[in-house]
């Protein structure tokens, strides 16, 4: 690959030039505005309002893409725009899991809000080069790649006609452009994407870190919501952030101590616990395969069941195995629960790039479960052959692994068929026909165009063009379809933890488990009985867990690690040492003290900010909290009957029903009707507890009481409110 | 087998006079200050308990940008020019003998310097090479 000649071909359209300025408390005050459109690059001051408001991270993003977009504003708007922005505790080195971004769009699954959290160097970088956030708007006529250097205070946007597309050669061949030797790509971080961007709904950004020790460019991704569709619809090929200079002060925090104390508490626990934990040194998150296939959590062929038999082929062990691991896998500098494995050598078998050895990031617990057991598929080297493409192709695999099962039951119930497929056997367990799909989707070709849209996309497909089947076909292609607000399902079974249905469904962006993971709680422990308890689980955990995404931290290390005596607290799940520990970083970097009420009042704004955005977009109430039934109970013979004496013990004793001489469908249908019924009435308590109206609306003294009753937020929510 | 230089110790012989923490802490940080000393005295159940490293280099993996490594004497460094703060090596130390100090970014250790052991008055503390 010719890195010289393609540098060759760019044609310079914008060259601005900044003040490099500096950080202090963890702020810039500044955001970076790139117009592609227009070519045109300008700078924002942060008012200290939407600072004190809205923090920074999610809550920065929320705020300028509600500025910057209208009513009439759709993902591939030229108005659209993508934000990326890492708040104020990003890029600190002394606690783990402290260097995410977070990045917003309006997204082409969901035609709302989306946000997406991403390891990599990128969003530290850029604030280290100056901005808060950087918003990316417009559209290119052709291919272009915007570079920010963070030393000279330069932001270029140049055309990139030659430089291939998919990620793992993309990020590479432009950290070795930008980079001047070996030791300058340490101060390197690629934003891209991959074909299947171009060519799918599932298109994710890949954020680049340079791993000196392999000598690899590696890559972490924002996932979920299609915001790599967005990015190539913009006709960007790449963003590249540089910046040397990296100091464990540089943040210019307000008391270095206490982070340093934070920071050396933790690693010191994950150096003495993680081993008898999770083991996330050694095995990423795949150590949750079995223990969520124990607990019937575990999706297995389209969520119909929680566990198999053959989990154990895909789980940590396995896993353990093919990783090769280093001392530092953390995708941000002092992460060293180092949760980012890596398979080394790994020669492809499948795909435009057969017989390549290449390196390949993960696969974590949600890729395995997704493109793996969801598929009915427990080959180990398939999800890492999987993991690959997807990855390169700039395809998020949580959706590629909900999609494609959905496809499956599909084809297995005769829905879809050979001819709509080309000729693919996707039946569970396929694993070549379902790699297959991936580099149909990755491409553009065949029957993938179609899969690539998404779940809803199918689902309205099949039932308003395809057409012809019977009403217990139609109603399997609703109840099968794994999605809510149009994003796929994140992989955790909520069958029997009507909290976590709640979790999933009762959110601002779709069904992903980031806001709230309440099952153990839920369904083991038995926490909240009532719905009112629930409600406050559900009013709690996802502002607490949205907290995380305004300053630019990783979850994980809240819970994946546990201090020693965390068991005998009062909420085990809380692990309260972890959060005073959050509570003192905030502190630490920007010199406020919170307490954990402030935490989510924080929270609360931007979380009622981005309902009122889903509001604006036409979406945000109650009929669009709804869930698949899938995801609720039993939809099948087979499903119901695999579970047979739990679901019959719930009738009878539960229930108080008769269940004498009565079919399995009828069984279902009791149960169906109880459970649907018990989920409105968690809704009803749960929008109580968030201050909003019984259609998921905030009312206007909530927003009063959080101190964001903008006129501007007042006019959308108005009209629903009178109804 | 490279030579390890490196500082040893006979709790039996320590009388917890501090002399080697003020020392230390004047020798590298130009104050008497235990807390920016890479020796630590403190109670033991018979006898006073010496902390300090013994260069095993268990914390030369653990640095996301290789700022630390051994030097041709065996000695365990930490070059303070790449090093980022994160004090990864700090948690990960088994033996507790890699510093920190709010003053200061970077982490801090023993180099086997000896200026400890020419103060000590009982010889409860040696280099060996």
């Amino acid at each position: 690959m010719d890195i010289k000649k393609m540098k060759e071909a760019h044609n310079n359209l914008c060259h601005y030039t900044y003040e490099l300025g500096k950080i202090n408390k963890g702020y810039t005050d500044r955001i970076l505005h790139v117009d592609v459109s227009d070519n045109k690059v300008s700078e924002i001051a942060v008012e200290p309002e939407i600072k004190d408001k809205f923090i920074g991270g999610r809550g920065y993003g929320m705020y300028y893409l509600y500025q910057g977009t209208d009513k009439d504003t759709k993902w591939d708007s030229p108005d659209n725009e993508i934000i990326i922005s890492a708040g104020p505790i990003a890029g600190i080195t002394q606690y783990p899991g402290s260097g995410k971004s977070y990045v917003v769009t309006i997204s082409p699954l969901t035609h709302a809000p989306i946000d997406s959290n991403v390891g990599g160097y990128f969003g530290p970088y850029l604030k280290f080069a100056g901005f808060d956030a950087l918003k990316l708007k417009g559209k290119a006529s052709e291919d272009v790649v915007v570079f920010i250097d963070g030393n000279k205070g330069e932001v270029r946007i140049d055309t990139a006609p030659k430089e291939p597309l998919d990620s793992h050669v993309l990020a590479e061949v432009l950290t070795d452009m930008y980079a001047l030797d070996e030791k300058d790509k340490e101060y390197i971080s690629v934003v891209s994407t991959g074909t299947g961007a171009d060519n799918s709904k599932w298109g994710m950004l890949n954020f680049s870190f340079y791993d000196p020790r392999r000598k690899k460019v590696r890559l972490k991704q924002a996932g979920r919501g299609g915001i790599g569709t967005v990015f190539r619809d913009k006709n960007i090929k790449a963003l590249i952030v540089k910046f040397e200079g990296l100091k464990g002060d540089i943040n210019n925090p307000h008391d270095l101590g206490i982070l340093q104390d934070a920071g050396v508490k933790v690693h010191r626990e994950i150096n003495q616990f993680d081993d008898v934990q999770n083991q996330m040194r050694k095995g990423g998150t795949s150590y949750l395969v079995e223990i969520m296939s124990e607990f019937d959590l575990l999706p297995t062929n389209n969520f119909k069941y929680g566990g198999h038999e053959d989990a154990h082929k895909i789980g940590q062990d396995v896993y353990k195995g093919k990783f090769d691991l280093s001392d530092c896998d953390g995708c941000w500098f002092g992460c060293t629960l180092a949760c980012a494995k890596v398979v080394e050598g790994w020669e492809l078998k499948t795909g435009p790039y057969k017989g390549e050895k290449v390196i390949v990031d993960g696969p974590e617990y949600e890729t395995i479960a997704g493109v793996g057991s969801c598929c009915g598929i427990f080959d180990p080297d398939y999800i890492i052959e999987n993991n690959f493409y997807c990855d390169t192709y700039g395809i998020d695999t949580i959706s590629f692994g909900t999609g494609t099962a959905y496809i499956m039951e599909m084809y297995e119930e005769g829905i879809i068929t050979d001819e709509m497929t080309g000729g693919l056997k996707l039946t569970f367990g396929n694993a070549d026909a379902a790699m297959e799909l991936l580099h149909q989707i990755g491409n553009g070709e065949g029957f993938g165009k179609i899969v690539g849209q998404g779940v809803r996309y199918v689902k309205n497909w099949l039932l308003d063009e395809v057409g012809g089947f019977s009403d217990e076909q139609r109603q399997l292609i609703v109840d099968a379809a794994m999605e809510c607000k149009g994003l796929e399902y994140s992989l955790y079974i909520s069958k029997e933890s009507i909290a976590q249905q709640g979790g999933y469904n009762l959110t601002n962006k779709g069904a992903q488990h980031d806001e709230a993971w309440l099952i153990f709680d839920d369904m083991i422990h038995k926490l909240w009985p009532t719905f009112e308890d629930k409600a406050e689980a559900l009013y709690f955990f996802p502002l607490f867990r949205t907290w995380f995404s305004l300053l630019g931290l990783c979850k994980l290390p809240w819970n994946d690690i546990k201090p020693k005596d965390n068991a005998e607290t009062e909420q085990p799940s809380l692990i309260i040492e972890h959060i005073n520990n959050y509570l003192d970083l905030f502190y630490g970097v920007t010199g406020r003290r919170i307490d954990m009420d402030q935490m989510i009042e924080q929270s609360a704004r931007v979380y009622n900010l981005q309902r009122i955005f889903n509001l604006r977009c036409g979406f945000g109430t109650r009929e669009h909290d709804q869930p698949p039934y899938r995801a609720v109970g039993p939809v099948t013979v087979e499903e119901y009957e695999s579970r047979a004496k739990r679901y019959d013990d719930q009738l009878v004793n539960e229930h108080g029903k008769d269940i004498t001489g009565l079919s399995t469908k009828e069984k279902i249908a009791m149960l169906r009707e109880i459970r649907e019924e018990a989920y409105q009435n968690l809704c009803d308590a749960v929008y109580e507890r968030r201050g909003w109206n019984n259609n998921a609306v905030p009312k206007i003294e909530t927003l009063e009481k959080l101190g964001i009753a903008y006129p501007e937020l007042i006019e959308v929510i108005k009209p629903h409110l009178e109804k | 087998m490279q030579n390890l230089r490196v500082l040893k110790f006979d709790e039996t012989k320590c009388i917890a006079c501090g002399v080697c923490e003020t020392a230390c802490s004047e020798a590298f940080f130009k104050v008497d200050d235990r807390n920016k000393s890479v020796i630590r005295i403190d109670q033991g159940e018979e006898n006073p308990k010496i902390t300090v490293c013994n260069q095993c280099g268990g914390c030369i993996s653990i640095c996301p940008v290789d700022a630390i490594y051994r030097d041709k004497n065996g000695v365990v460094r930490i070059n303070k020019k790449s090093c980022i703060g994160c004090l990864s090596c700090v948690g990960f130390c088994d033996y507790f003998a890699m510093h920190y100090h709010r003053d200061q970014t970077e982490p801090f250790k023993c180099v086997a310097c000896g200026i400890c052991a020419d103060k000590c008055p009982t010889d409860a503390i040696w280099i060996e090479k």
